[in-house]
Parts: structure tokens; sequence; C-alpha cells
């Protein structure tokens, strides 16, 4: 199978994962699209660092699976927190800080 | 002349100044403790500071004439780097004058106010404030330094103005104080900028310093120094045109009047110029100035003189026609003008304050009424009164031998010699006004002393002096004053006779001052065709008040008088003029700073605030507060960086 299969499978995995984040409101559902977009974005390295020959993007590739990690550690804390407070994890609702 | 550090008795010369402020203090802040015995505490200090002054009198007068200036350093007021000013006291024959004027003539007013205040629940009040005058005026003529001088300057100021406003439940009293501290700010200003200017021309503000400097320092200082030193004396000394304030001064206390016309207060400014010699003698222009301000103002005040029934207006217009003779003497820049300026003041200092208790005196018996139409016929109830009064009358007026024939007659002459056109004008001016005296001092003198009584009807309460008079509304009953009111009435007359004859005779005076105004020639004979012409002229004006006031009877209601005996009863327009003049525009000034301020201003400042305030609260709108529209913008923004970095590669 040739690289630009893998960066076309990225491009479609990005893409679903935006329109996802974009429309969909339970919070739980943005974050998996975030966490589908960040991915993506991993594949397309990997990919990229195969097409080149060197080990740049497959480096980062680790850089960005830790930095997703912590994300998840610190987002699913913040949505539990917010789920304990008003029952519902609609992004929708979380906007006190406005007014 | 030269000054050397005193030694002697002159060493306790701080004692001249201690007594009066120690009084001051314990009547101000002694509160109704000292009720009882305040005013003989208020009486002992200025005496006491006259028996000092007595001994430092002799003190001076046992060394030679050229050793005469001494300094006494009491403590350094402000030390900076290399500028340094002293409080310190000089004594020399021109500060000891006055030392004796103010406390003579000071104490005797103090013991006449134990009588005149009697009845006032707050006469130990009244004490502190005058001792507190007397030591202001003290610290004034002693200093030896322009600085210190300011201090007694100032202090002079307060204390005038917390008596002329004694009675501040009277409202006109509150506003004459208001109008006294006022207009004698215009003044200061004058000092403190003449001041100012000494200290960048010459470094120093010591007497000696500046007169050592000012020869070299150009006739544009000197000409500046001199107007500016006119300015403060015409703030103090009432002349034209600061001279509103002397006239509405009368709603004090009747010894507050003569204390300040006679020893204290208006004296300043003929001494202010008197000491700073050695700068008007550089300067012509400034001269010329001050000559011109005396004329006018002797023709002034004795206008006013002539117009007003009240009798201490009356003789407030007197003063400032007496004063105007000082300047005027004072501006020839001659050594024997400055002699007889100062002799014209002490002897004024007599003849007024005998006139001014005298006047005190007369309101006193009679229910505090001081209309003179009211009077008549005083003479018979009030002897004593009526004849020390007409001590001080002849000698105002100049008859010899009595002391204004000797120093007036002097200041005419002295006009005179001066030469040119000038000294001719000034001397004929000078003429009048002696004509004008003789005039308005008969009529009051007619008015209250001769003629019949009128005063059988009851007083009404806002033509007397103080609402607290002992039987309100009643008739009243003339009688002569209590003794301890005669006694120093009896002392001022006597003065008024003899003082000027002694002090003008072989220019005694005259060479007492020398070391200060510099020597002075050998002095006219006392009768010449100046004096005759002027006793003449003199004469003429008694003869006319006569022919009005002494021959027909005087109408208890005054007629409505031509144009320029109204224009004299409103004082010449001075109120008018300074109201339309100064006043007016000066809240117009005051409306379009306000309104600038708050249109231009604050109208800047806020609309700016407002401009923020709005736009973000638009901006505001924006912030929806839902996530997805935040990641949408987010994406958008994404897209298009996206978009740029792709065009500018391409």
């Amino acid at each position: 199978m040739s690289p630009s299969a893998y960066v076309t499978l990225s491009v479609i995995l990005f893409a679903i994962g935006g329109v996802g984040v974009l429309v969909r409101r339970n919070a739980i559902i943005v974050f998996m699209c975030i966490e589908l977009m960040l991915n993506a974005a991993n594949l397309a390295f990997v990919a990229f660092a195969r097409m080149h020959g060197n080990l740049d993007g497959q480096v980062i590739a680790f850089f960005v699976m830790v930095v997703a990690a912590a994300e998840v550690v610190v987002g699913l804390a913040i949505l539990m927190a917010i789920f304990r407070t008003r029952r519902s994890t609609s992004v929708d609702d979380a906007s006190l800080l406005k007014n | 002349m030269t000054t050397v550090p005193a030694v002697g008795a002159l060493r306790f010369a701080w004692l001249l100044l201690a007594f009066p402020v120690f009084g001051a203090l314990v009547l101000i802040f002694g509160g109704h403790r000292t009720d009882r015995w305040g005013h003989l505490l208020g009486v002992l200090m200025p005496i006491a500071s006259l028996v000092y002054g007595i001994i430092a009198f002799f003190a001076l007068l046992s060394y030679p004439a050229a050793a005469r200036s001494r300094d006494l350093h009491m403590f350094t007021w402000i030390p900076v780097g290399d500028f340094h000013v002293d409080a310190a006291l000089q004594i020399d024959p021109l500060s000891i004058t006055f030392v004796l004027l103010i406390t003579g003539v000071g104490s005797l007013i103090h013991i006449y106010s134990i009588g005149y205040m009697a009845h006032d629940p707050a006469r130990r009040r009244f004490f502190g404030y005058m001792n507190l005058f007397l030591a202001s005026m003290l610290l004034l003529v002693l200093a030896d330094n322009y600085l210190v001088l300011y201090v007694g300057w100032e202090g002079v100021g307060l204390a005038s103005y917390l008596l002329i406003g004694f009675w501040q439940f009277k409202p006109s009293a509150a506003a004459a104080a208001k109008k006294a501290f006022i207009v004698n700010r215009i003044g200061d200003t004058g000092l403190t900028i003449a001041i100012f200017l000494m200290f960048a021309e010459f470094g120093t503000m010591n007497f000696t310093g500046v007169f050592h400097g000012a020869p070299a320092a150009g006739s544009g200082v000197n000409t500046a120094l001199g107007l500016l030193l006119l300015l403060a004396a015409c703030g103090k000394s009432a002349q034209v045109p600061l001279q509103s304030w002397l006239l509405d001064a009368m709603e004090g206390p009747t010894p507050v009047s003569a204390l300040i016309h006679a020893a204290t207060m208006v004296t300043a400014g003929v001494y202010l110029l008197v000491r700073s010699n050695p700068i008007l003698a550089l300067s012509p222009t400034a001269r010329l100035a001050i000559t011109v301000v005396g004329a006018v103002t002797l023709l002034f005040g004795a206008i006013i003189g002539c117009a007003k029934d009240d009798i201490k207006k009356s003789l407030a217009g007197s003063t400032m026609s007496q004063i105007g003779y000082m300047i005027l003497a004072a501006g020839l820049g001659s050594p024997i003008g400055y002699a007889f300026a100062i002799a014209h003041l002490v002897a004024h200092g007599f003849f007024k304050a005998n006139l001014f208790l005298g006047a005190g005196s007369v309101m006193h018996g009679m229910n505090d009424e001081v209309n003179m139409r009211r009077y008549g016929g005083l003479r018979k109830v009030m002897p004593v009164t009526y004849v020390t009064f007409l001590a001080g009358y002849l000698a105002i007026i100049g008859i010899p031998p009595f002391s204004g024939f000797f120093t007036k007659d002097g200041i005419i002459e002295s006009c005179f010699d001066k030469g040119g056109t000038s000294g001719d004008i000034l001397g004929t001016v000078a003429v009048i006004g002696a004509a004008i005296t003789g005039f308005y001092m008969t009529r009051m003198v007619l008015m209250t002393f001769m003629g019949k009584p009128r005063w059988e009807q009851e007083v009404p309460a806002e033509r007397r002096e103080t609402p607290a008079a002992d039987t309100p509304g009643s008739a009243p009953h003339p009688h002569e004053s209590p003794a301890v009111m005669i006694w120093p009435m009896i002392v001022l007359a006597i003065g008024s006779v003899v003082v000027g004859g002694f002090l003008v005779v072989n220019n005694r005076l005259a060479n007492f001052l020398a070391p200060v105004i510099g020597p002075v020639p050998a002095i006219h004979a006392l009768f010449n065709v100046t004096s005759d012409i002027t006793l003449v002229v003199v004469l003429l004006g008694v003869l006319a008040a006569w022919t009005m006031y002494g021959r027909v009877e005087v109408p208890a209601i005054a007629p409505p008088g031509r144009l320029l005996t109204r224009a004299a009863r409103q004082d010449l327009y001075g109120d008018a003029f300074n109201e339309s003049v100064l006043m007016r525009p000066g809240q117009w000034l005051t409306r379009l700073s306000v309104y600038f301020d708050s249109r231009g201003i604050d109208g800047a400042v806020n609309s700016a605030a407002a401009a923020v305030g709005g736009s973000s609260g638009r901006l505001r709108r924006i912030q929806t507060g839902f996530v997805r529209s935040y990641a949408l913008s987010m994406f958008f923004g994404a897209v298009l960086l996206v978009a740029a970095l792709l065009a500018v590669r391409l």
C-alpha cells in the first residue's frame, strides 16, 4: 500500500473528528472526536516519516500521544466535576462565565 | 552705616517682643480661667515693653551716633546651604522711635480699653488680640531682614482681621474683617515678590546686604523693588488704590481703630518705605510713583472725611489723608523728607489716638451712637473729652504751637523744596489738603460739641456701634467717661500739644535718625512765607466749616447734598470701582474657568471613559458562551491560517 493512502485516511479521520467537535453537544463525544483528530494527525506524522525516510515524524507522534494522555486525564476530570454539579454533560449548559 | 552686635542692656531686646507675646498666649489660650484678671495682664505687658523700650532708648543714646545700629541675633531660622536667614532684631534710631510710639501709645490705648470694653463679655479675648497686634508690629519694626519683617507684617494683618471682626455676630463686622484681610493680601503680594526679587538679585534679605548690593543691581531692579514696596505700603497704609478697607475697618471696637490708625498697622507702610530708603534713592521712577500715590490719597481721604456723618468714618478718612502726607514725604527722597514723614507719623500717632479715644468716649456716653448729626452741644456734659478732643483738633489742623503745625508744614515745605514743576504741584496739593483738613475737623468739632443738642431721640439699633449696649433702645443720657478712659486721653492730649514741636525744633528727630536716613541739612525758620500761607488757607477752611455748620443749625437728617458730597458719602466710589473693575471680571473669570473645567477637561475625560465603556459593551455580545461557536471560530481561524501559509508558500 502506498503511503498516500494513509494520508488520505488521516484526512478523512481528521474531518470526521472536526465535524464531531463542531456539531455534537455531548462533551464525551466532543472529547472522543478531539482524540480522533489527534490520532489522525499522528497517522499523518507516521506516514510522512515513512515517505521521507527519517524518524522525526515518529518521534513527534510519541509526543502527541503523551500530550493526549495528559489531556485526557485533565479533560475527564473536568467532565466529572461538571457532571457532578449539573447532572449533564452538554457543552452548551456550561456557560456560567458569560454574564 | 555698619551694624554691630548688641551689648549691655540691648542684649535683652527680645523682651520687647516676649512681653506682648506672653500676654497674647496666656489670654488667648488661657480660656475663661483668665477672665477675671486678663485685662490687667493685657495692660501690664505693653507697659513692660514700654519700660524696656525706654531703657533701650537711653542705652542707644549712650553710644556715638555712628554706632547706634545694634543687631541682636536670636537664632538661625533658615540655614540652607550657604543661604541663612537669622531671626535677628535690629535696634537703631528708626526702630527705637517706632518701638516707643507703638508701646507708648499702645499702652495708653490698652488702659483706655479697660473702661471702654468693661461691659463686653469677651474683654479678655480682646486684650489677647491687642497684645498680639502689638507684638506683630514690634516684630515688624525690629526685624533686621525683610523675611522676619514679613512675619510681623502678616501678624499685623492677622491681628487686624481678628480685631476688626471682633464683634463677629454683626455681619457687617465679619465682612469688614474679611475685606481688610483680602485687600491687605494684595499689598502683601507686592512685598512677597519684592523679597523673591531681593533673594534672586542679592542672595540675601538682610537690610544691610540688600542695601549694600542695590547700587550694583541696575535701575530696572531698583525701580521694580521700589514699586513693589510701594504696593505693599499701599495695602497696609490704606493708600489709593488699596484704600477701601480702612473705612469699613471702623466696624471694630473704637480702641482697635485708635490702635490701627495711630500706633500699628497703617504706619507699617511708611516704616517700610523709610527703612528701604537706599533702594528708593536709586529709582526716581519709584519715588515719583510714591509721591503721586501720597498726593492723590491725601486729597482722596480728606474729601471723604468732609462728607461722612459717622464720626469714626470721618476720622478714618482723615487718617488716609494724613498717611498720604507721610507717604508723600517719604517719596520725596530727601533725608529731610524721611525725617518729616517719621515726625508726622509720631505726632499723628498721638493726636489721632487722642481723637479716636475722644470719639470713643463720646460714643460711650451716647449709647454707642456714631452719627454726628445726633450729637451737638456735648461740650457741657463731657468737658474733659471736649478739651482733649480740642487739643487733638488743633494739632491735626496745624495751628501753632500744636504738633501738626511743625510736622505737616515741614512736609509742605519739603515738597516746595524739591523744586521743579512736580515739587510745586505736590506742595500745592499738600496745602489744599491742609485746607480741607481744617474744614472737616472743624465740621466734626462743631457737629459734636457745639450747637444745640440733637440727641433726644432713641438710638435705633442699626446706628449703634454694638448691639450689646447697656439699655438698648432707650434715649441716650450723655455722661463723662470713667477715669480709666479719661487719663489716657489727657496724656495723649498733652502729647498732641508738645510732641511735634519737641521733635522738629532743633531738628531733634532728624539728627537722631541721621544714621538711617542720611545727614539732614539745617532746617528753615519755623515761620516763613509757606507756613504763613498754609496757616491762612487752613483758617479759610475752618471759616468755611463754621459758615456751614456753626453759624446755622445742623439738620438732624442729612440733606441730599451736591454731586461731590454724594460721591464722598459713597467713599468716592472706591467700593463701586473695586466691584465693577475687579470683583465682577473676577467672578466672570471664575465662572469661565468652572465652565471650561466641567465642560472641557472633565468632558474630554468623561467622554473617553464613556467611549471605552460603550464599545466594550458592544464587544461583549461576541462572547456567546457556547463552546461550539468558539470551536467553530477556532476552526475557521485555523483554516485561514493554513490558507495564508499556502498562499505565502506559493
